[in-house]
């Protein structure tokens, strides 16, 4: 269950603080930010979207230091096999994929 | 997009997937549920199939509050249409759930008044607008969505409107995934944890998967890289012959949950004694109701509902594939008389459901294995 | 073991009455048209089941084409009613290979509709029309009680000359021939969805709606013989047209995923709502299947016309799976792209 979609907030209304503007990749609606700490989020900050509310803030940190670690998983698996001298060049292109 | 594209960039997932493929066991087979219908759906719109090794299988959960939702509650909400002056609101997902007489775009086709919304304060806008019109708001989901129903409600208290409810079938995930592990033909080894529930309930609720039946639980992200790491996370605990739970979503995630988030939920709604989950049968505190103070608001008190009990039709094995005792293909009427067009259970209508799944990687196989 | 329905089967029409899933292009449209309507009518232009219907009229090779215009709200960023009309009507003849001659209209009006309105459509028919160069000559209106109609619904005719460098047959599709798609997907649907309002969501979108005659000149001055198949996805999108093509051949279609191009408004709403792009309708793109031999110059050949830019292959034609559109994406995840069975409903879930 659960779709919900990372926005960025593009404004917090004056009048009304429990509503943002927030952008998806284009799309702009009024998210309810009222399941979030009051003053968590500003201009500028990712939530994670939700039928119309903010559920949470996103974790820049995590997110780059998650991606990080993956990116060197594959990579230090390749390096594994190339040591064993047995490389992926063999199949189908895929060494040239991820060099991209 | 931003905290998306990165989690599908093709480089990183085939790396992920040759180390998994490198720290399965060849000798071990590996059953691993994943709970949430996102999940499900997930699985199979980017193709993660494919690159998993063969000796992992994936057994598909009830997490999916479409499928379910028993036909009985589905011809409660469209009594609730049918009567005059009131316009049921209700979320996309359900517009083509068959109950007994119809789904609602059916019934909406022969005049009932229902409105799909994307979200709760969409239908309390429409109440807004038509005073002279009851809006009823047919809410479902797990704790991802109970929040924002909570708030809708104290958002209509503050405006003070005097026509607008909510049929309320949110139900919690826990209660159904100790049924799975208490059901007898289970084997399930390691779970891969609803991201989006957790996001507010934290990573607590599922310690006792850990402590007290010895399975390992990935509370995980629904982008295929996401999916891919949990499996992973589950495999090196199964390898390790450990049995915690991790959290793979820190980016989303808190271990404690959303504070604000349960807050609006304990004080708008309570626990039903039990709940019918079609499939599951009866479970004890499985789901929410809405308080006696905010009784003005509550559909059920509002209205006379006709609470029958309707079995799933003949032939119909809904319940043993939502536990994942069988696949869909192994039920009677998959991909004859049940199939996208004319589902008979929810799970087949729903874009996350079991069912719905599977009959397009069902008909993808019979398609490549069928002689030139 | 699974028992599925082959898709050969003529469907039968048994539903009791009319959804609106059988006006959305998908699978219950199919079953109205073939199960209920073509049973009655049935003859040899019919049976062929596409765009337009080829008549030969003493030597001469005509296409008639025939449409039915709903669209709500009647104006929308991009366009308006009167607009999809002619564009689609003149769509339809141009992607059975045939230049369009002359156009005719139908219009439904609902009483209480204001004349500015109506005037503003028959203003937007005008300049379409005289954009492409081809005349409105003829037509009907009828006036309907207030309450139907949705303010107006146009219904139109359109003929054109079968284009003799054109030699479409969908029987002459093989493994390995190149599918085409003039421009970026989604545009038309995802701007009706936000205009009319209900789920109050804004981008800078406007629809796509353009006649593409121009386009298919291009390629069949370029490789007409090279030219199997043509269509405009419409209702139902990329992934219902090209299933309609592929479900009664010997033969798949795999599309590589990244290469589909949308703009990020189509793409970022369809992530919020959970709708599949390929599921949504446009109404100024086509798709053809063209020979590998003459894949490049066909690629030159749209990219050559002002609007055609962002033309690109997107996917090819295979032996195995039969009768399936599959997707591919960037690390060989495979999944099944259907029909549309109904509109595409946004989702929670």
């Amino acid at each position: 269950m659960c779709l919900a979609i990372p926005g960025q907030i593009v404004e917090i209304s004056a009048e009304q603080p429990l509503l943002a503007r927030v952008e998806v990749g284009g799309v702009q609606r009024n998210v309810n930010i009222g399941l979030l700490d009051p003053g968590e989020v500003g201009a500028g900050d990712w939530i994670l979207i939700h039928v119309g509310f903010a559920l949470s803030k996103i974790d820049e940190r995590q997110a780059h230091d998650q991606l990080r670690m993956l990116q060197a998983m594959g990579e230090d698996q390749l390096a594994i096999e190339e040591i064993r001298g047995y490389t992926f060049a063999d199949q189908d292109g895929e060494l040239d994929e991820i060099r991209r | 997009m931003k905290y998306v594209d990165e989690f599908r960039e093709p480089g990183i997932i085939s790396g992920v997937a040759r180390e998994l493929a490198r720290t399965v066991d060849p000798a071990r087979h590996y059953r691993v549920m994943e709970v949430c219908g996102g999940h499900t759906h997930s699985i199979y719109r980017h193709g993660l199939r494919d690159v998993l090794p063969p000796n992992i299988e994936l057994v598909h959960g009830p997490g999916c509050p479409v499928c379910v939702l028993p036909t009985g509650r589905v011809d409660d909400g469209l009594a609730i249409a049918a009567r005059d002056g009131v316009a049921l609101a209700c979320f996309g997902d359900m517009m083509r759930v068959p109950g007994t007489k119809g789904t609602p775009l059916e019934l909406k086709a022969r005049g009932a008044d229902i409105r799909m919304v994307y979200s709760p304060l969409d239908a309390l806008r429409i109440a807004e607008q038509n005073p002279h019109k009851h809006v009823c708001f047919f809410s479902i989901g797990f704790e991802t969505t109970a929040p924002s129903t909570a708030l809708t409600i104290l958002r209509a208290r503050e405006l003070g409107l005097t026509n607008f409810s909510v049929f309320c079938n949110h139900v919690t995930i826990v209660p159904a995934m100790r049924a799975i592990l208490d059901s007898p033909d289970m084997r399930i080894d390691g779970f891969v944890g609803p991201g989006h529930v957790s996001a507010i309930t934290g990573c607590r609720p599922y310690e006792f998967i850990a402590a007290d039946y010895g399975k390992p639980v990935v509370v995980a992200g629904f982008e295929p890289l996401d999916i891919l790491e949990a499996i992973l996370m589950v495999v090196r605990q199964l390898n390790a012959n450990e049995a915690r739970v991790e959290n793979q979503y820190k980016r989303i995630v808190p271990w404690e949950g959303n504070p604000p988030a349960l807050r609006a939920m304990a004080q708008v709604f309570e626990l039903r004694p039990y709940f019918e989950w079609r499939g599951l049968g009866f479970i004890s505190q499985s789901a929410l109701a809405i308080k006696e103070s905010f009784a003005v608001y509550d559909a059920e008190k509002l209205f006379d509902i006709p609470g029958v009990r309707v079995t799933d039709p003949r032939g119909a094995q809904c319940g043993e594939v939502l536990k994942g005792v069988l696949k869909p293909p192994q039920c009677k009427l998959f991909g004859t008389e049940c199939n996208p067009e004319h589902p008979v259970g929810a799970l087949m209508v729903s874009s996350e459901g079991a069912c719905a799944a599977y009959y397009r990687y069902a008909v993808y196989a019979a398609a490549v294995e069928a002689p030139a | 073991m699974t028992t599925i329905e082959t898709t050969r089967r003529t469907p039968r029409f048994a539903d009791a009455q009319i959804e609106m899933a059988h006006g959305a292009g998908g699978t219950a449209s199919r079953r109205l048209v073939e199960g209920l309507i073509g049973p009655y009518f049935s003859n040899p232009a019919l049976q062929a089941f596409s765009d337009a219907a080829v008549l030969s009229i003493e030597g001469t090779r005509l296409a008639t084409t025939a449409d039915g215009f709903v669209v709500k709200p009647l104006r929308f960023p991009g366009g308006s009613i009167g607009e999809l009309a002619v564009n689609g009507t003149l769509n339809d003849l141009a992607v059975s290979a045939a230049k369009p001659v002359a156009l005719m209209a139908t219009l439904i009006l609902e009483a209480g509709l204001a004349t500015s309105t109506l005037e503003s459509e028959i203003e937007a028919m005008a300049i379409a029309a005289r954009k492409a160069g081809i005349p409105i000559v003829g037509g009907d209106t009828k006036v309907v009680e207030h309450g139907m109609a949705d303010g107006m619904y146009v219904s139109t005719f359109g003929i054109g000359v079968s284009d003799p460098r054109a030699m479409l047959d969908p029987a002459s599709i093989r493994p390995g021939d190149r599918v085409l798609l003039s421009g970026p997907i989604g545009a038309h649907g995802i701007t009706i969805l936000l205009a009319r309002g209900e789920l109050d969501f804004q981008a800078d979108l406007v629809s796509d709606t353009r006649c593409v005659w121009p386009f298919v000149e291009a390629l069949l001055s370029q490789c007409g013989p090279g030219l199997r198949w043509m269509r405009d996805p419409t209702r139902g999108g990329v992934a219902t047209a090209l299933n309609e093509l592929v479900r009664g051949g010997e033969y798949g279609i795999a599309l590589s995923e990244e290469h589909v191009p949308m703009h990020d408004a189509v793409r970022g709403a369809c992530e919020l709502l959970g709708l599949d792009p390929l599921h949504i309708a446009n109404e100024g793109q086509f798709l053809a299947v063209v020979a590998p031999s003459y894949a490049d110059a066909a690629l030159a050949a749209v990219r050559s016309v002002e609007g055609g830019e962002r033309a690109v292959f997107i996917g090819d034609v295979r032996a195995e799976p039969k009768r399936r559109v599959i997707g591919i994406n960037g690390y060989g995840g495979t999944r099944v792209i259907d029909m549309l069975v109904g509109d595409p409903l946004p989702r929670i879930c």
